[in-house]
């Protein structure tokens, strides 16, 4: 594989609160190499997002427990100085979030907002900043960009808002891309183009773009590799294609079963039973165990470690191979049948 | 129109609704006879209620032997009432651009420092200067001022008003006291404000993206968070001026600088019902305009407004 431009090695943040220590991100490791889409999924709360606010040091230090290291070509981002990390925010590491409605500042023109984040980082005049603005909102596909650039925020559609957060993450040319739920708050078809956008500057700028979503529709079109979370925790890591295919984790299968597609048509959505657990009171063993169907008495007292399966392909479960192989051959066959 | 209705409002209230004989109260506290017979006959009393609104609002808009608008005369002080308002209007006006301008700056100032550094010593101690600027009566301050600044530390001058174009110096220190006392109310409650609307601005997801842009802190509250806050900031501005045109009445006494708020007193207290009615005209008239203003001032500041 290409070069890695993003190393985080356990990753952990913690939010001291009155009620107790909240555990956002327990140990979290990955690697995002060039022209590489990771897709990491999970619900609400399982810090996915704290994760990567974290990375950008947009979250604050004086509230949050941040440790581990995440490098970043040779500098570890965890340890910089805050004004050290302000000039790798929007340079090195660019962000993209869920609502562009609420993203961008709804008194400045568009195409000023994208020169802003030029002159953020390098000293050129307003008309190079400008024109650099038009050229990017140009890229990412905005008709008639010099024009439009001129406008302000309440005059761009959704799609066309989110086409502009993207042309501003892209100011500097990034190695890192986050991309937080980007479609969540778009039309469906508008999603696609977003997410084909996505994918399209990645290959063009050359960047490893992180897509954190809840939406396995999402990963499954886009992601190289993908990383389920859980109440803080990875449960199970794989390329893309093995986590469709073979899916180790009971997490895992919970999620794809819930989602629904168009060969198999469900009567009825498909859930996984409970909810996610209180952060501040997470359940000893495996956090997953009160709600899995196939725990056993290991999984409530001891937490699994994260083992290696093959070729990338890890998994955090106290099952053994064999039964993990039996249950999901018997799954499988099932939402089979329930097509026929 | 507003100012149409506005008339209406004052005519009624102060020719209609009192009980007894409007020539009367218009003639003063002690009257003669042949007084109160020109007065009825100059106000029209003998005609039906409409013609004599018409003719006030005539009066007002075209003007009367006095000048444009016409107000009428003051028969207790025996002027017209547009000459007394005339000399009082600069009083108040310069004594509120004075107190605005201390205000906004020190109210804003603190209110964003405070902000930024929340929960800290400095946000504590701006919260007690609110506190207190909050609960302080103007009198009580004003009275205090005086003691300390005037009478026992000779460093500015003491009460009454000095025309700026006598005496520039004596003007400012007779003004430098109304000010500060007139601005410190003011600037506790708009420290407040500011406070309050940059904390709920700093949590708004377009601060965020300001920051993942890489922005200085110091950027990202002057262009980004402080230039969302203003819009609220602007309306009480508009709204405060305009009320203060009026009513600055206690720091006015305090400091017996006669403006239109002292003019307001006195003509009440003497029954002086055409220079009631002049001030109450003002006073809803700078209303009407200062909301203009804001409306105005809103076109500029949010471009979501002037396009809708």
């Amino acid at each position: 594989m290409s070069e890695v431009v993003l190393d985080v090695r356990s990753l952990s943040v913690v939010f001291p609160t009155q009620t107790g220590d909240v555990r956002a991100v327990s140990d979290l490791s990955y690697t995002l190499h060039r022209g590489e889409t990771l897709g990491i999924v999970g619900e609400s709360g399982s810090g996915k997002s704290v994760s990567s606010l974290a990375l950008m040091g947009l979250l604050n230090r004086n509230r949050a427990r941040i440790t581990g290291e995440a490098v970043l070509s040779g500098r570890d981002l965890l340890s910089l100085p805050s004004d050290q990390m302000r000039d790798v925010r929007g340079k090195d590491v660019a962000m993209i979030f869920q609502d562009p409605f609420a993203c961008l500042h709804p008194m400045h023109r568009v195409g000023d907002q994208i020169a802003e984040a030029v002159t953020a980082h390098v000293k050129v005049s307003k008309s190079e900043a400008n024109k650099r603005a038009v050229d990017l909102l140009d890229a990412v596909g905005i008709p008639n960009a010099k024009s439009r650039s001129r406008d302000y925020p309440h005059q761009f559609s959704g799609g066309m808002r989110q086409r502009a957060m993207i042309a501003m993450a892209l100011v500097h040319n990034p190695s890192v891309l986050i991309a937080d739920e980007p479609t969540t708050a778009l039309d469906v078809t508008v999603q696609a183009q977003i997410l084909k956008l996505i994918e399209r500057v990645k290959d063009e700028f050359d960047i490893g773009v992180i897509l954190i979503t809840h939406d396995l529709g999402v990963i499954a079109e886009t992601a190289d590799t993908v990383l389920v979370m859980y109440a803080g925790r990875v449960m199970e890591v794989a390329p893309s294609r093995e986590l469709f295919q073979a899916p180790q984790n009971p997490y895992t299968w919970g999620l794809l079963g819930s989602m629904p597609t168009i060969e198999r048509r469900l009567d009825r959505l498909v859930a996984i039973e409970g909810s996610p657990p209180s952060m501040v009171a997470v359940p000893p063993g495996c956090a997953f165990n009160p709600r899995c169907p196939y725990r056993f008495a290991r999984c409530t007292t001891e937490l699994p470690e994260l083992k290696d399966v093959e070729g990338g392909h890890a998994d955090r479960c106290h099952l053994s191979d064999q039964s993990k192989r039996e249950i999901w051959a018997a799954t499988a066959a099932e939402r089979l049948g329930a097509t026929g | 129109m507003v100012v149409l209705i506005v008339l209406l409002l004052t005519y009624a209230v102060f020719y209609l609704l009192p009980a007894g004989d409007p020539a009367l109260r218009f003639a003063g506290k002690s009257p003669t006879p042949e007084s109160i017979a020109l007065i009825r006959h100059r106000l029209g009393l003998d005609q039906p209620w409409y013609v004599q609104y018409g003719k006030f609002v005539k009066n007002f808009v075209t003007g009367d032997e006095y000048g444009w608008p016409g107000l009428g005369y003051s028969y207790v002080n025996g002027v017209p009432v547009l000459e007394q308002i005339k000399e009082r209007t600069p009083r108040t006006l310069l004594l509120i651009v004075g107190a605005a301008a201390i205000w906004l700056v020190v109210g804003v100032s603190i209110g964003v420092l405070s902000a930024v550094k929340r929960r800290t010593v400095a946000d504590r101690a701006a919260m007690g200067f609110v506190l207190f600027g909050i609960s302080a009566p103007v009198f009580w301050l004003g009275l205090m001022a005086l003691f300390i600044f005037w009478s026992k530390l000779h460093w500015t001058g003491g009460t009454g008003y000095v025309p700026i174009t006598e005496d520039p110096r004596g003007f400012v220190s007779h003004m430098i006291l109304p000010w500060t006392v007139l601005a410190l109310l003011f600037a506790a409650i708009y420290a407040r404000m500011t406070r309050n609307t940059l904390l709920e601005t700093l949590g708004e997801d377009f601060i965020r993206t300001a920051r993942a842009k890489g922005l200085s802190e110091r950027e990202v509250i002057t262009h980004h968070a402080l230039r969302a806050s203003l819009a609220p900031i602007v309306t009480m501005f508009g709204m405060d001026i305009a009320l203060l045109v009026g009513g600055a009445i206690i720091t006015e006494s305090v400091f017996n600088i006669q403006g239109l708020g002292w003019l307001a007193i006195t003509s009440t207290f003497n029954q002086d019902l055409p220079t009631v009615v002049g001030v109450v005209l003002v006073g809803a008239i700078a209303v009407v305009v200062m909301n203009l203003f804001v409306d105005i001032a809103y076109a500029f500041l949010d471009p979501r407004v002037r396009y809708a």
